[in-house]
């Protein structure tokens, strides 16, 4: 049996006195997708940022791909898209110059990395706006260079909170079409729209406010 | 692993790029620098200034000026999410730290080209200091650089940031300062440039500059960390 993409158990982080995660735990094979559903205040995205490194936990253990987190987080860069609140884009550059910086920070460059962009903005329908200034485009403009952003890289593990975010119908179609369900990646997908994501999950995650798993 | 040189020029570029976009520290930098001249010039009431006097003026100016260019130097990576963007890249961290500084320096031997000419014409009888002087200001812009982008980095992350920085960094630039202006007061003294322990000013804003180039470089991965 091949190795899971992500493994957890009894994961728990906590903030000063508050605690955002309490005894979270599950597996998720590669190919596979994890949907997370909660209120607000539940600890979906913090475990999300766990789950990218980002953040440390506090106790139980976590491996993503194989690493122990946080002791092997430096395996992993290059590994994981993040597709956050923030788009994790540069205002005052253009669409184009922000998906070439991250590029370059992930050791593409060239004819290949420029194919590449050309790809992931045809494929999001933002050829014709990506020399434009991030900060002069729409927020589902701006969802959309995220997600260009967000698999530049061919990751292996997609971390997706409110992949949705406004998007219209048709974005929504064309982002289905890097960030849906696949064989080459796992998913681990955080949204208040159960009916959106269920569908294409292969387990789902209930948290309740306090960050505790929702018994099934 | 991205080599650290690609990390560094991509980084580099983004910044040198985003603020020729934007002019959001450069001019700030210079009319701050240029009016604090002119308020010299006049409070002072003085045509020309020599020695120790001229020597404060200049650094204690573009020290203040810096730190405008200091304080912004990390605001596009904490509000657009640009650490979380270079902590989940296969880079060495430390690139950001050399990309930043070089941002920085590169910020302040503009100014100094643009406001030093003005120093002189309103306050240097002769412009034969400005060519040693060059020396002095690259050595400090070098520290003001490593120094800068070291506590740029920890206070960004504070809602107080404007406060923070320069509250911890000037206490840091002291040795820094010294060493600077005691390396331009006999270069500004009166009837020329004089060298008198020039070289060992020298030497010491050198041993500055290296300790904490080295000193940011080996901690600034554990700074981004969580």
């Amino acid at each position: 049996m091949s190795e899971a993409a992500v493994a957890v158990a009894g994961l728990r982080r906590d903030y000063g006195e508050r605690t955002a995660l309490d005894g979270v735990g599950f597996e998720l094979a590669r190919g596979e997708t994890l949907l997370v559903l909660g209120p607000n205040g539940a600890g979906k995205t913090t475990l999300l940022r766990i789950l990218a490194t980002l953040l440390r936990p506090s106790g139980g253990e976590v491996r993503v791909l194989g690493c122990r987190i946080p002791g092997e987080a430096w395996k992993l860069r290059g590994r994981i898209g993040l597709l956050g609140h923030e788009p994790l884009l540069y205002r005052d550059l253009s669409g184009r110059e922000n998906l070439r910086f991250h590029a370059r920070l992930h050791g593409l460059r060239g004819e290949p990395a420029e194919a590449r962009i050309a790809e992931l903005l045809a494929a999001v329908g933002m050829e014709r706006r990506a020399e434009g200034r991030v900060a002069e485009l729409s927020a589902g403009m701006r969802q959309r260079l995220a997600i260009c952003r967000c698999v530049l890289h061919e990751p292996e593990l997609l971390l997706l909170d409110e992949p949705d975010s406004n998007l219209d119908a048709g974005g929504r179609e064309l982002a289905r079409g890097l960030i849906g369900p696949g064989e080459s990646h796992a998913r681990v997908v955080v949204s208040h729209d159960p009916e959106r994501f269920e569908p294409e999950a292969d387990q789902v995650l209930r948290l309740e406010a306090g960050g505790k798993p929702v018994a099934a | 692993m991205t080599p650290s040189r690609a990390a560094f020029t991509a980084i580099l570029a983004k910044d040198l790029r985003a603020e020729l976009r934007t002019l959001q520290s450069l001019p700030a930098m210079a009319l701050f620098a240029t009016t604090t001249f002119v308020i010299f010039r006049f409070g002072l009431d003085r045509t020309s200034l020599s020695g120790s006097l001229a020597s404060g003026v200049l650094w204690a100016t573009l020290l203040f000026a810096a730190l405008l260019g200091v304080n912004r130097l990390f605001v596009a990576e904490r509000e657009e999410g640009g650490f979380d963007a270079i902590r989940l890249a296969p880079i060495d961290r430390s690139a950001l730290f050399a990309a930043k500084a070089t941002a920085l320096f590169t910020y302040l031997v503009v100014l100094e080209l643009v406001v030093v000419p003005i120093f002189a014409l309103f306050f240097l009888d002769s412009a034969a200091a400005l060519a040693p002087l060059a020396a002095v200001l690259l050595l400090a812009d070098l520290g003001i650089a490593a120094t800068g982008t070291l506590i740029s980095s920890m206070a960004v992350h504070s809602r107080a940031r404007d406060l923070l920085g320069p509250l911890v960094l000037l206490p840091l630039v002291v040795p820094l300062m010294i060493a600077a202006t005691g390396a331009s007061e006999p270069l500004l003294a009166v009837g020329g440039p004089g060298y008198h322990r020039f070289g060992t000013w020298l030497a010491v804003l050198s041993l500055y500059d290296l300790i904490f180039l080295l000193v940011g470089w080996a901690v600034f991965d554990f700074l981004l960390e969580d």
